[in-house]
C-alpha cells in the first residue's frame, strides 16, 4: 500500500472532524425525536387515548316508542305506525346529482324537500340527510332493491304517530308534530331526544299535557364510526324505556256518534259519567284531521283551518266559554233556597218584566207567566222569578254556589287551555273594571247573562253535581300502563237534599211536562227518563227599538248574531248515570236546537248503540229513523276513507 | 485526485467483492424495509394488496440494484457525477415542460413502466456532484469565495426548479443536503454563520413588518404562514391532519394497541396513512417501544455509514457516504418531526417504509454507492 499524500491526510482529517460534528448534531436531533416520542406516547398517552376514543366512539340515541292512547274499551286512538324515509350521505354518494337523478326515477321526490336536503348536504358531508319522508313501502323496497346503483342512499324505518279516528279526537287527544326551535326555546334543559331533527312531540291536547309520560326515555348505543361518520359496528347498547300507554275514559262509539250528530254546526258537547266523573265523550265541531300536523302541516292547510269561521282548531268543549243563559237558573234557585230566601211553594208574580232601580228587565215571554213557583219558573224558564231571587240572595251567594257546582273554577284536566270561565263578584268587577257593582249586574247574572261565562265541560259538571249532590270531578285518564287512576266520584257537596230534589224534579218537568221548554225532546222509555234545562244566551243586546218592533226571529239574523243554544241534562232521572251538556254556537234556541241533540246523545249513551225508536216521541220517529240511517252511512263512509288511507 | 494515491490492486476484484460488502448495513436496510411491508399490510386492513406486495417487489428489485451498484468501482460513479447531475437537471426541466400533475403539483414523468420523480433523483445526484466537486477542488481553495459560489449555484438551480413544481419538502431537503456537503468539505464557519445571520435577520424583518406601514408580505400570506407554523390554529383545516396524527401517536402508549388494532388508521382518521403518515400507524399499533425501535434502526444505519466514511481515506468516497447518510437522516428526521408536530407538514416520506417507488429505488441506489465506496475503499 502506498503512503497517502499530505493533502489526502489533511482532507481526511478535516472531513472526519466535520463528519463527527455533523454526527453529534444528528445524535442530538435523534435525542429530541426520542424525547418527543416519550412525551407523546408515555406522558400524555392517557389523554390521547381518550381523544382517540372520542374520535371513533359516538353515542347515538335510540328514540323510545311513544306511549299509545286507547279509549275505555281498548280501541286505539293514537297509534305508532312504521314510517319509511330515505336518507342520503354525501360523502358516500360521490356524485350527488347523479344519484338524485337515479333516485327520482324510483321515488317521487318533492322539489322543496330536495332543495332543503341539498342545502343540508352542502353544510355537512358526514351526516345522513332525509331526502324523502313518508314514502310508501313499495317505494322503499324499490330503493332497497336498487341499492347497488344508489351509493350513499339508505332506507330507514322509524315510528310515526297516526290517529285512526281522525277529527273525532282531534281536540281531546290533540296531536304531535316535529319539534321546532320555538318549542326548544321554551324548555330549559331539553331532553337529548328533542335535538333529533324532526322528533315528534305533543303539541296540543293530551299529547302535550302528558308529554312527559308518553315520550319515554331514550336508550343509547355506543357505535364506532370512521372518519367519514359511517358506523362500523355497535359497541354496546342501553335500552331506553318506552312511553307509557294511556287509556282514556271516553267511549269512541259515543264520541264518534256525537261528532256525526253535531256535524255542520259549530258546537260542543260533553258527556260525563255521574258515578265516576269519567268524561265519556267530549266533542267540538267542526274538527280537523290531526294527522295533517304530525309531519308538519302545510301553510295552505293551516290557512284554511284558521280562515274557517266555525273555528275548527280550538276545543270548544273545554276552551270555549259562553254565557250559560237559563241553564244557570238551577244555580240561582239553589243559592236562594240554601239561603232560605225561597221556599218551593213561594210564588212570584211575573208581568213580563221587572223594574229594578229605574231599569226594566224583560222576561223572555212578553206577556208574562203570571204567578209562578219554583217548579213552574224552571219548567217554563220564567226570568222574572230568578231576577227576584237574585235581588233577595245577592250575587256573592250565587257565585259561591256556582263555584261549588263547578262553574268559574278551573278543572284539572290534561287538555289544552281548560277554561276557568267567569262567575262575577263585586270585588272582581271593582278590580278588573274599576266600576262598582250595580244591582242590574246581579239581575243579569241570575239568568246566566251579563258577566257569567261557562264552558260546556263546566255545565256538564254542574249538572252531574246537581244530579248526585256530590262534588263530581271530571276524569279523562282512566289508567296509565294498566294502573287505574282514582275516580272523580267526589264527596257530598253538603247541600240540602230536599232542595236538590226540588231542582231535579223541576228539571224533570222541563222535558217531561207538556208545558216544559224541552217537552218535544223528551224520552219515552220509562227507565231512561231524562231531566234537563234549556238555555238560550244572547250574544247581542236587544235594543229598545227592536223590542218596540217586536223581537226579530233569530232565523232572520245573520249567523254570527244569533243566540247560542244550550241544553244540560242528566239521565236516567231515578238513578242518574250520565250528565250531558250541549252548546250550539249561534244555534238560535236551546229548546229547538240543543235539546234534541242532547236527547239523542243521552239515548245513544244509555243504550250504547242506536236506541229503539220506541224511546222517541211517536211524532219524531220517522225523522229519527232517517237521521239514524244517515248517520250510520256517514260513519261507514268515514271508516272506509280511513281504511283507504291506512 | 485521490485515486492516484493508492493502487487499485489492493481493491478486491471479481465475485470476491461480494464478501467485502457492508453486510450489517444491508441487513439493517432490509429490516427497516420489512417493517415497512408489515405496516403497509396493516394499513390496507390486513391485505398484501394494494401496497405491501408491490412494495416488496420494488424492494427486491432495489436490493439487487444496490448490489449491482456496489459491484461497480466507486471511481466510475465519481466520473459520471457531472453527467448524472446534468441528466437529473434535464429531467427536472422536462417535468416542468411535459410532466403530469399529481396531487396538485407537477412532479413526475410517466415512463410507462414506472413514474420517475426527477426531484428524487436529484437528491442523490446533487450529493454525488458536490462530493466529486470537492474531490476535484484543491483543499486550499475550499473556502475561497469564488469556489464557494460555484456549489451554491449548483444547489440553487435544482432548488429553483423543484420549488416551481411546487415541492417545498424536496427543496428544503436539497438545500439542507447541499449545505451539509459544503460543511463536510470544510467550507469556513464564517459562511454558515453569515447565512444563518442573514436568514434570521430576514425572517425577523418579515415578522416585525407585520402590521406596520412597511409590511413585506400581504395579510393572506401571513395567515398562510401562521397555519403553516401552527396548524392547531386551524383545527378543521390544515391542523386536522396533524391533530389526528398526534392523537394516533399518543394513544399508542408504551406498547401500542396491537398489530392491526390502531383505531385512528383503521377508521381513516389518519391522512395519507400509507405514505407520509405511516409512522403514526406504527406508533399507534406498536407504541413507544415500536417507534423508538424504528428510530434506533435508522440511527444504526447512519452510524454504520459514518463509521464506513471515517474508515475511508478516499475523499470522494467519504464525502459521498457522509452525504448519503445525511440525506437519509434528513428524510426520517423531517418526516418524524412532521408527524409528531415538531415541524410543519411538508411532504417528506419515511425512507424505506412509506409506500412509493422512485423514492425507495433512488435511496437504494444511493446506498449502493455507499456500498461501492465501502468495497472499493483504499486499504
Amino acid at each position: 500500500m502506498r503512503r497517502p499524500g499530505r493533502e489526502t491526510i489533511l482532507s481526511h482529517k478535516r472531513i472526519s472532524r466535520r463528519g463527527l460534528i455533523l454526527g453529534a448534531g444528528q445524535a442530538g436531533f435523534l435525542g429530541l425525536l426520542g424525547w418527543r416520542m416519550r412525551h407523546l406516547q408515555v406522558e400524555e398517552a392517557d389523554q390521547f387515548r381518550l381523544l382517540a376514543d372520542e374520535n371513533r366512539i359516538k353515542i347515538r340515541l335510540i328514540p323510545p316508542a311513544r306511549g299509545e292512547i286507547f279509549d275505555r274499551n281498548g280501541l286505539v286512538v293514537a297509534a305508532n305506525v312504521p314510517s319509511y324515509r330515505i336518507m342520503m350521505e354525501r360523502e358516500e354518494a360521490g356524485d350527488v346529482e347523479e344519484v338524485i337523478a337515479r333516485l327520482s326515477q324510483l321515488v317521487e321526490l318533492d322539489p322543496d324537500e330536495l332543495e332543503r336536503a341539498r342545502e343540508e348536504m352542502r353544510r355537512s358531508s358526514l351526516h345522513p340527510v332525509t331526502i324523502a319522508d313518508r314514502v310508501s313501502w313499495e317505494a322503499l323496497s324499490r330503493v332497497a332493491v336498487n341499492a347497488p346503483a344508489l351509493p350513499g342512499v339508505r332506507p330507514e324505518v322509524g315510528l310515526s304517530r297516526r290517529y285512526p279516528m281522525r277529527d273525532e279526537y282531534a281536540h281531546l287527544v290533540g296531536y304531535v308534530g316535529p319539534v321546532s326551535d320555538y318549542d326548544l326555546e321554551k324548555i330549559d334543559a331539553p331532553d337529548q331526544l328533542l335535538l333529533i331533527p324532526r322528533f315528534q312531540i305533543g303539541k296540543v291536547g293530551l299529547e302535550k299535557q302528558r308529554e312527559d309520560m308518553l315520550r319515554g326515555k331514550a336508550g343509547t348505543k355506543r357505535v364506532e364510526q370512521n372518519a367519514a361518520g359511517r358506523v362500523m359496528r355497535e359497541l354496546s347498547r342501553r335500552e331506553g324505556e318506552p312511553g307509557k300507554d294511556i287509556q282514556i275514559t271516553t267511549d269512541s262509539a259515543l264520541q264518534s256518534y256525537i261528532n256525526a250528530r253535531l256535524s255542520g254546526e259549530s258546537a260542543a258537547a260533553v258527556v260525563i259519567d255521574c258515578e265516576t266523573g269519567d268524561i265519556l265523550a267530549s266533542v267540538s265541531t267542526p274538527g280537523f284531521d290531526p294527522n295533517l300536523f304530525v309531519q308538519g302541516i302545510s301553510v295552505a292547510d293551516y290557512r284554511a283551518l284558521l280562515d274557517n269561521k266555525y273555528r275548527p282548531l280550538p276545543n270548544k268543549a273545554v276552551q270555549g266559554v259562553y254565557p250559560p243563559g237559563s241553564t244557570f237558573k238551577m244555580v240561582t234557585a239553589l243559592a236562594a233556597m240554601e239561603d232560605g230566601q225561597a221556599q218551593p211553594d213561594d210564588t212570584v208574580y211575573c208581568p213580563g218584566h221587572l223594574e229594578v232601580s229605574g231599569r226594566r228587565f224583560h222576561c223572555w215571554r212578553r206577556a208574562g207567566h203570571g204567578n209562578v213557583d219554583l217548579q213552574q219558573s224552571l219548567r217554563e224558564s220564567c226570568d222574572v222569578y230568578f231576577y227576584e231571587m237574585a235581588l233577595r240572595t245577592g250575587i256573592e251567594k250565587i257565585t259561591s254556589m256556582a263555584n261549588r257546582l263547578g262553574l268559574g273554577v278551573q278543572h284539572d284536566l290534561p287538555m289544552t287551555s281548560v277554561a276557568k270561565g267567569l262567575m262575577p263578584t263585586k270585588d272582581w268587577k271593582r278590580n278588573t273594571r274599576g266600576q262598582e257593582w250595580v244591582i242590574g249586574d246581579s239581575v243579569n247574572s241570575a239568568i246566566g247573562q251579563g258577566f257569567t261565562l261557562a264552558s260546556p265541560l263546566q255545565l256538564a259538571i254542574m249538572t252531574a253535581r246537581i244530579a248526585t249532590g256530590r262534588a263530581v270531578q271530571p276524569r279523562l285518564i282512566k289508567s296509565i300502563d294498566g294502573v287505574e287512576t282514582p275516580t272523580g266520584r267526589g264527596e257530598s257537596l253538603g247541600l240540602n237534599e230536599n232542595n236538590l230534589r226540588q231542582i231535579r224534579r223541576a228539571m224533570f218537568e222541563v222535558s217531561n211536562n207538556r208545558r216544559g221548554t224541552a217537552y218535544r225532546s223528551r224520552i219515552i222509555h220509562d227507565a231512561f227518563r231524562m231531566a234537563g234545562k234549556t238555555g238560550t244566551s244572547q250574544v247581542r243586546n236587544i235594543t229598545a227599538a227592536e223590542r218596540a218592533s217586536g223581537v226579530v226571529n233569530n232565523r232572520d239574523l245573520p249567523w254570527e248574531r244569533r243566540d247560542h243554544a244550550l241544553f244540560v241534562n242528566f239521565a236516567p232521572f231515578d238513578s242518574p248515570k250520565i250528565a250531558v251538556s250541549v252548546v250550539v254556537e249561534h244555534g238560535s234556541g236551546g229548546s229547538t236546537t240543543a235539546a234534541p241533540i242532547a236527547r239523542d246523545i243521552t239515548l245513544q249513551a244509555l243504550f250504547g248503540e242506536d236506541p229503539p225508536l220506541e224511546a222517541y216521541p211517536s211524532k219524531d220517529r220517522p225523522r229519527i229513523r232517517a237521521q239514524q240511517k244517515k248517520l250510520r252511512e256517514d260513519q261507514l263512509s268515514r271508516a272506509e276513507t280511513e281504511g283507504d288511507r291506512a | 485526485m485521490s485515486y492516484l494515491e493508492y493502487t487499485v490492486k489492493t481493491v478486491p476484484t471479481g465475485p470476491r467483492k461480494i464478501l467485502y460488502v457492508n453486510w450489517p448495513l444491508a441487513l439493517l436496510l432490509t429490516a427497516v424495509a420489512c417493517i415497512g411491508f408489515l405496516m403497509l399490510y396493516s394499513v390496507a386492513g390486513g391485505s398484501y394488496t394494494p401496497w405491501s406486495a408491490a412494495q416488496m417487489k420494488r424492494f427486491a428489485f432495489g436490493f439487487v440494484l444496490m448490489m449491482a451498484v456496489a459491484m461497480v468501482p466507486i471511481w466510475f460513479w465519481r466520473n459520471i457525477s457531472v453527467v448524472a447531475y446534468a441528466g437529473s437537471l434535464a429531467l427536472l426541466v422536462a417535468v416542468e415542460l411535459f410532466g403530469s400533475v399529481g396531487m396538485g403539483a407537477q412532479r413526475w414523468i410517466d415512463l410507462g413502466v414506472m413514474r420517475l420523480q426527477p426531484s428524487e433523483l436529484m437528491k442523490i445526484t446533487l450529493v454525488m456532484l458536490l462530493a466529486a466537486y470537492y474531490d476535484w477542488l484543491p483543499l486550499g481553495r475550499t473556502s475561497r469565495p469564488v469556489w464557494v459560489i460555484v456549489p451554491v449555484i449548483l444547489i440553487m438551480v435544482p432548488v429553483y426548479l423543484v420549488l416551481k413544481q411546487p415541492d417545498l419538502g424536496t427543496a428544503i431537503l436539497l438545500i439542507a443536503a447541499g449545505g451539509i456537503m459544503m460543511f463536510l468539505a470544510g467550507v469556513h464557519w464564517a459562511y454558515f454563520a453569515a447565512v444563518a445571520t442573514a436568514g434570521i435577520g430576514l425572517v425577523t424583518a418579515v415578522f416585525k413588518s407585520r402590521g406596520t406601514d412597511w409590511q413585506l408580505l400581504a395579510d393572506y400570506q401571513f395567515r398562510r404562514i401562521d397555519t403553516f407554523l401552527d396548524p392547531s390554529s386551524d383545527p378543521l383545516g390544515a391542523g386536522y391532519h396533524i391533530t389526528q396524527s398526534k392523537i394516533a401517536l399518543g394513544s399508542g402508549g408504551w406498547t401500542g394497541r396491537g398489530f392491526m388494532q390502531g383505531t385512528q388508521s383503521r377508521l381513516n382518521f389518519l391522512p395519507e396513512k400509507h405514505t407520509d403518515f405511516i409512522f403514526t400507524t406504527l406508533a399507534e399499533e406498536f407504541g413507544f417501544v415500536g417507534a423508538i425501535s424504528l428510530l434506533g434502526l435508522y440511527a444504526l444505519i447512519v452510524v454504520f455509514c459514518i463509521s464506513s466514511a471515517l474508515a475511508n481515506r478516499d475523499r470522494f468516497s467519504s464525502l459521498l457516504t457522509f452525504g448519503i447518510a445525511a440525506t437519509f437522516f434528513l428524510f426520517f428526521a423531517v418526516n418524524m418531526s412532521m408527524v409528531m408536530g415538531l415541524a410543519p407538514v411538508v411532504g417528506v416520506p419515511l425512507p424505506l417504509v412509506s409506500y412509493g417507488g422512485s423514492a425507495m429505488l433512488i435511496l437504494l441506489l444511493g446506498f449502493g454507492m455507499v456500498q461501492s465506496a465501502h468495497v472499493h475503499r483504499p486499504r
